[in-house]
């Protein structure tokens, strides 16, 4: 088997438009036929993604539309320049992602390479610093379960005096909860997926670093770039939703 | 292969815009403009995820098919969204009339 294909490879290089080019699967006529086609079942993959992410925003949208006030002072806790920090590192590694698909598409392997070392290396960074933040979660008793402790309510005048705090300011601190909640599970399952893509592109710089991609064949480095890519828009989300509803809160 | 390739420029150009954006979002955050908070932030945010799906996803240089595809995934997301706001808004509205007394 291994030899027809490099034999393949040999006719299609010697003639272009007779032979099959190694990478084409026998099911598709063409290359453009093969490449729309995995396109738009990257595309489908996506749709349930956003569904996927759409129930936990939708989640996010009702507790916020009761609890105004509460998801405010709760995201007061919340680092904002780590998240800026964070968002920046995000964009960036989907800048690097875009242009190693372009090294592809301009036939310089060794910049697919370098671009896709890159994404890992900015995608690895966001994840240590989301690192650092729940680590200083923990710290903060800020993790929903027995231990939680909210003492944010000073804020809008939900416990004007600290010294003197009442049941029913306990209760909505304790409301809290649903916020960290959110917070944890949308974080958590967000930085899932960049694992899962840090994952999915290493396989690729192995197979980028055996040569199996140029202009006429990048597929995989494409399904993976929107993947990447997603799960920085879910950020873009995630980041305003999350980080910067409490900040003008004093 | 007919494919576009898009320019190192754009890219770049694409990252700097988002960047720019992310930096108006948090200085926004900080005033305090009521409702205006979540409107604003909120229209940055699809700002900065429409010109990813268009330029980083090439959806402004694929098919038809594929970008119909992909505004479906966001329409299926606004009638999830939607259609449970419906539901829990209404709700109490509805229990309203109900309780005694009022």
């Amino acid at each position: 088997m291994a030899s027809t294909a490099y034999d393949n490879r040999l006719e299609g290089l010697a003639a272009p438009h007779g032979g099959h080019h190694p990478s084409l699967q026998h099911q598709f006529d063409s290359l453009e036929q093969q490449k729309e086609s995995s396109t738009l079942g990257m595309w489908m993959f996506l749709i349930t993604e956003i569904m996927f992410f759409g129930g936990l925003f939708t989640a996010y949208v009702i507790y916020r539309s009761t609890l105004h006030g509460v998801f405010a002072a709760a995201s007061h806790e919340l680092n904002v320049n780590l998240g800026a920090v964070n968002t920046a590192v995000l964009i960036g590694s989907s800048l690097t992602m875009a242009l190693a698909i372009r090294a592809a598409q301009v036939n310089r392997q060794k910049l697919i390479l370098l671009f896709l070392f890159l994404t890992m290396l900015l995608g690895s960074t966001f994840l240590v610093i989301k690192g650092f933040e729940y680590a200083e979660k923990f710290e903060h008793s800020l993790v929903p379960g027995p231990g939680f402790q909210f003492m944010g309510m000073t804020y809008r005048g939900f416990a004007p005096d600290p010294e003197h705090v009442s049941p029913e300011v306990l209760q909505v601190g304790d409301k809290a909860q649903i916020f960290f909640s959110l917070y944890f599970i949308m974080t958590g399952i967000h930085a899932l997926h960049m694992i899962i893509g840090i994952g999915v592109l290493l396989w690729l710089f192995i197979l980028s670093w055996k040569g199996r991609f140029d202009s006429t064949y990048y597929n995989p480095l494409e399904c993976a770039g929107l993947y990447w890519h997603f799960v920085d828009i879910v950020w873009i989300f995630l980041f305003p939703l999350l980080y910067l509803i409490g900040a003008h809160v004093h | 292969m007919p494919e576009h390739v898009a320019s190192i420029k754009m890219y770049v150009g694409v990252f700097l815009t988002l960047m720019v954006f992310t930096r108006i979002t948090v200085w926004v955050a900080y005033q305090d403009l009521g409702a205006w908070n979540d409107i604003v932030m909120l229209t940055i945010a699809v700002t900065k995820a429409v010109l990813v799906i268009l330029f980083f996803m090439h959806v402004k240089y694929s098919t038809r098919l594929t970008a119909l595809t992909a505004i479906s995934g966001f329409f299926f997301l606004a009638i999830l969204i939607c259609m449970t706001l419906n539901d829990y808004l209404s709700r109490f509205q509805l229990l309203g009339p109900l309780v005694p007394g009022k």
